[in-house]
């Protein structure tokens, strides 16, 4: 079933979203500095998060029912 | 009285024969290239019977038996179609047209004259 | 304050409503107007995640630790993403077997294992019951929160009977069974509970986003605000930031608070019930693993802003932080905000406490309570012909049971963490699921005997090392086993376990419980062979989506009487009921009742109905008591599989002859067609030829019949009718040949004598052969070669055949005396251009392709040769590799010319 093109590119997200979410690439967030007053670590993981799902939703209405 | 014969034929040599023919039996003889040149000798010269060639350029001897026929002037032109191709296909069309005979190529003079007399007496 | 019947007034019609939302959906459902039939329901249903735990508690996390709550939302998302594979197999297989729970899932996998349905229920239980617990602790501090006068003591009463959180639980209870366990359905589907969830799930969101923009907007001036005050009281800094002094591991413990809670997301209790079991279609998955993970976003904006908020106004380490949403508003006078905040907790931990009840009391009355009382026969269950109301009462008391377990915890621990730990507790419990859930739907070499070995292991690796702690802390226990390690043996200390250091007690827990569970599941199974029932379960759990469910193995073989089927039907199901579904199941098979035949099929349907209502491996024993069984080898598994495998084959096979049947038959009929043409092509010909032999045959019987009438002709007469007869003839003998020629060549048979050819000379040959024509016609012939021109292989004869051709073909169109003809000779490395053109009549363009078609002249008027000079001169140059064409205007003249060449032939 992972031969799906919409499979594969819901594994291939899940990968980048783990990846996205952890050790190292998170570091790149923590810095004390802010970005129109917020602290750049909170919003850059949200900021990040909202990517996440807009990607998702992106990917998964775009793609046509299989079966 | 003088009857009048049109011959529509493209090729030369057999308009040559023909009208040489008919002039002999004492027709008055028009004679036309092409299916166009046919028609329009049709309505000015007003022929008591046509000899037409099938296969002419511009239009087809089937072409101008159609046009002729759809015409009520025309109803009762006698036609006699001349063709050298021997398919049935061909002389079933000729006739569904309204052609009053059908003669195939290359015919007898004789022949030719009978139908061409018969034809024209009955019609008077 | 506010009174406290007014925010009691106000939570009871705030219940009294949703119980009406609940009931019109149920009443809605009857009548075929499915009100949660859609993704928005849907995706609003799941986030029956969002318990008070999040309402309260992430405010509580985020003021202790910053950013620290949102992977608890952020496991979720990850869980989503995956969503549409993962969740949508679990539908599919929980659909395909009436799975009703997740007890039941892993049970069914292994072999309708009675003993692995305990263990997860039990599991489950001790698990959710702290959970619940907070639940109630929610709504009970939420109201003296409310009810309490600013800045006294709650003080809570000594006696249950005084207590309002019991009242708060009974209540529960009630709505719980309203909603949950009114009547038996054998899908276990609630379409009023999901419903009023969705509905709660709204409320939630609409409190506590209006107590954010309140917080964020109205007391402080915006986000930065709050961040810029929050930065000013110095040690407020580290909230914001990932890697902390005091805690070096810190991206590990982050990464063991998203797995865990994406596998939490996927084995709660309460987000498999309606995630999977309440899931109407699997196709509203789609859009419901994003706007889920929206949700999430949307409900924890405002989190981290509140808890710096009530960080700012109260004072660090003053005041609860779990309940800054309420004591926020409260604190600035804004009373009915706070209630409206309130409300929001209220759903929260409602939703939550209802379809988690709802959940687990299946789980307990299922696969602890009824295959307990059916294997004891207790209260002559055996005996009784409807067991339908009896398993609605054991489902109503498990829900008392189940929240009176959680107000006795409340009780005793409640005060004892704060909320999120409680959480936390839970979801590693559930996490130990995880390695026989998904092995179990993506491995097919998982064994029963795995899957018990690490489902218990890592249950009491997780009790130790993280529930006894837990307990002990709370002051119920000598924490000395703790500090020391049980018995003084320092190995054994239950959060350094083997002396495992550096990691907090949540990372560790669930490192040593997943390790041990991991390895015990993988290392069992792998072990020892499955059985046969084991192994066809997990051929129908891992290739779920291969098949259709009419094409399905069914593994089972023995003797059965359908009678006997349709009783045991009905003891669980009840007589209507059980009379519908076996009508609807013989219509299926086309057949009546009576003509029903006690197969495999039927035994395994009736099987499947009653795994919705008791579980599949209480059905399985009940089928079992009413049946001839013969044992199941592993053999008759493979052998039934092939069996099934080789219709689906065969099936596959014949749709595969009967569409290349189609495409033998698509073809046979595309050659019959190209024959016909063919046929009609030949007959086409074979009339052409007719008419070019007949046509000056015509003429020279005509004037010979002529000639031989009249013997007294005048002699030119004569003379002019036998040059006819004469050039009729010559016409006639070119046919023949030409049209002998172009059989040879299209036939193949032609004779081709290739040597070196130079076209000039060829050119000039040819002008030279029909110079005598031209001048009889009074047209000029102008030549244009190069001095010299270098020689190409082909037949030179061929060649001055097509020049000449192509010279006649232009003497025959242009006018006399006036005409011209040029004849130009361009030569190239690659080969030789030959153009001929004329000041003609030239040829209109529709009849400019026609020209080199056989019999196909031109219509200009002008008599001309037999319309096969071009054909055959084409097919010539097209002989050679080369090509010839024609450009032409009308009453422009004509170019023909032709290109040869000089490599492409030998």
């Amino acid at each position: 079933m992972i031969t799906k093109p919409l499979n594969q590119r819901l594994i291939g997200w899940f990968l980048l979203a783990v990846s996205l979410l952890n050790f190292p690439l998170l570091l790149l967030w923590s810095h004390s500095v802010t970005w129109g007053g917020i602290p750049l670590f909170p919003l850059g993981l949200f900021i990040v998060w909202v990517v996440l799902v807009v990607g998702l939703a992106w990917i998964i209405e775009r793609t046509p029912d299989e079966d | 009285m003088i009857r009048t014969i049109l011959i529509a034929d493209d090729e030369p040599n057999i308009l040559i024969s023909l009208e040489f023919l008919m002039k002999r039996e004492g027709f008055r003889v028009l004679v036309a290239h092409n299916g166009q040149e046919a028609l329009d000798q049709v309505a000015n010269e007003a022929p008591d019977l046509i000899l037409l060639d099938v296969m002419m350029p511009k239009k087809t001897g089937f072409d101008v038996c159609q046009e002729l026929r759809a015409q009520e002037a025309y109803q009762h032109l006698p036609i006699i179609m001349l063709t050298a191709k021997g398919r049935d296909t061909d002389i079933a069309k000729g006739k569904a047209l309204g052609a009053s005979d059908y003669i195939l190529k290359p015919f007898s003079t004789k022949e030719l004259v009978q139908k061409v007399r018969d034809i024209v007496e009955s019609s008077t | 304050m506010l009174s406290t019947s007014l925010v009691i007034g106000v939570a009871f019609t705030y219940l009294l409503i949703l119980f009406a939302i609940a009931y019109s959906a149920d009443r809605a459902a009857l009548k075929g107007r499915s009100w949660i039939n859609n993704p928005w329901v849907y995706a609003l249903s799941m986030a029956v995640y969002c318990t008070a735990w999040t309402y309260f508690g992430s405010v509580g996390r985020a003021a202790n630790s910053g950013v620290w709550f949102l992977p608890i939302y952020l496991g979720p998302t990850l869980a989503m993403i995956l969503g549409w594979l993962v969740i949508r197999k679990m539908i599919r297989i929980a659909k395909t077997y009436r799975i009703t729970s997740i007890a039941d899932f892993i049970a069914s996998r292994y072999g309708k294992s009675q003993r692995l349905a305990s263990l997860v229920t039990l599991i489950t239980l001790v698990g959710i019951i702290p959970y619940l617990a907070l639940q109630l602790k929610a709504i009970a501090s939420g109201y003296q929160m409310l009810t309490t006068p600013l800045n006294s003591t709650v003080l809570y009463p000594s006696h249950w009977w005084q207590d309002s959180t019991f009242y708060i639980a009974l209540l529960l209870v009630g709505f719980t069974i309203m909603f949950g366990a009114r009547h038996l359905d054998s899908h276990e589907r609630h379409e009023g509970m999901v419903a009023a969830i969705a509905f709660e799930s709204v409320i939630k969101l609409i409190g506590f986003i209006a107590v954010g923009v309140f917080v964020t907007y109205y007391l402080f001036n915006g986000m930065s605000d709050i961040f810029r005050q929050a930065q000013a009281i110095g040690h407020l800094n580290a909230l914001f930031s990932f890697n902390t002094p005091a805690n070096p591991l810190a991206h590990i413990q982050w990464f063991s608070l998203l797995l865990l809670s994406l596998l939490s997301m996927l084995l709660l209790p309460r987000q498999f019930q309606v995630m999977v079991v309440e899931a109407v279609d699997e196709k509203h998955l789609k859009r419901a693993v994003w706007m889920f993970p929206l949700y999430l976003v949307l409900i924890n904006i405002f989190v981290l802003p509140i808890a710096l908020a009530g960080l700012i106004t109260f004072g660090v380490g003053q005041g609860n932080a779990d309940l800054f949403v309420l004591s926020l508003p409260l604190h600035s006078g804004y009373e009915w905000l706070a209630l409206l905040a309130f409300i929001g907790g209220v759903s929260a931990a409602t939703g939550m406490v209802i379809v988690e009840a709802t959940a687990v009391a299946t789980m307990l009355c299922n696969d602890l309570i009824m295959p307990w009382l059916l294997k004891r026969n207790g209260f002559g269950l055996l005996q009784c012909s409807d067991l339908t109301q009896i398993i609605l009462w054991i489902r109503r008391g498990a829900i008392l049971i189940l929240l009176l377990l959680g107000y006795v915890y409340f009780k005793v621990a409640g005060d004892a963490y704060a909320l999120v730990s409680i959480g936390l507790i839970s979801f590693a419990a559930v996490a130990q699921f995880a390695p026989s859930f998904f092995g179990g739907m993506y491995w097919k070499g998982g064994t029963e005997k795995g899957a018990w070995g690490g489902l218990l292991l890592g249950f009491v690796m997780w009790g130790y090392t993280l529930m006894l702690p837990s307990i002990a802390k709370s002051g119920w226990m000598d924490t000395s086993f703790i500090n020391e390690g049980p018995f003084g043996i320092a190995l054994l200390k239950p959060e350094q376990f083997l002396g495992l250091t550096g990691l907090d007690n949540l990372t560790h827990a669930l490192f040593w419980s997943l390790w041990l569970n991991i390895v015990a599941y993988v290392g069992m199974s792998l072990w020892k062979q499955p059985s046969a029932r084991e192994t066809s379960q997990a051929l129908l759990f891992v290739d779920v989506f291969k098949r259709k469910t009419h094409s399905a193995p069914v593994f089972w073989q023995g003797q059965a009487q359908v009678q006997d089927l349709m009783q045991l039907m009905m003891r669980f199901l009840g007589q209507d009921r059980s009379t519908l579904l076996f009508k609807q199941y013989a219509q299926y098979q086309g057949l009546t009742l009576e003509q029903l035949q006690p197969n495999a099929q039927l035994v395994h349907f009736v099987e499947t109905q009653l795994s919705g209502a008791i579980g599949s491996a209480s059905a399985r024993t009940m089928v079992e008591s009413v049946v001839d069984e013969e044992p199941l080898e592993l053999e008759d598994v493979m052998h039934i599989l092939e069996e099934a495998s080789q219709l689906r084959a065969y099936s596959k096979a014949l749709e595969e002859k009967s569409l290349s049947l189609e495409q033998a038959t698509a073809e046979l009929r595309a050659a019959n067609e190209q024959l016909k043409s063919l046929d009609h092509l030949k007959d086409d010909f074979m009339s052409s030829v007719t008419h070019e032999l007949r046509t000056p045959l015509t003429s020279i019987r005509a004037l010979t019949e002529l000639m031989l009438d009249d013997p007294d002709m005048e002699w030119e007469q004569r003379e002019q009718f036998m040059g006819i007869i004469l050039a009729e003839a010559e016409r006639l003998g070119r046919l023949v040949n030409q049209v002998l020629d172009m059989a040879k060549i299209e036939g193949g048979h032609a004779e081709w004598h290739t040597t070196d050819v130079d076209m000039k000379a060829i050119i000039h040959q040819a002008a030279t052969s029909m110079s005598a024509s031209y001048l009889e016609k009074g047209v000029s012939l102008q030549l244009k070669t190069p001095e010299t021109v270098a020689v190409l292989r082909a037949d030179a004869d061929r060649l001055l055949q097509v020049v000449l051709n192509l010279l006649s073909n232009a003497l025959k169109f242009v006018p006399s005396q006036t005409g011209q003809v040029t004849v130009a000779l361009k030569d190239a490395p690659e080969g030789i251009t030959i153009e001929v053109l004329d000041n003609g009549i030239g040829i209109a363009p529709e009849q400019q392709a026609l020209v080199f078609e056989k019999f196909r002249q031109a219509d200009n008027g002008v008599q001309q040769g037999t319309g096969l000079g071009l054909p055959i001169s084409r097919q010539i140059v097209e002989h050679f590799g080369g090509h010839m064409w024609l450009h032409s205007e009308l009453g422009q003249g004509a170019c023909f010319g032709f290109f040869l060449p000089r490599l492409a032939h030998e």
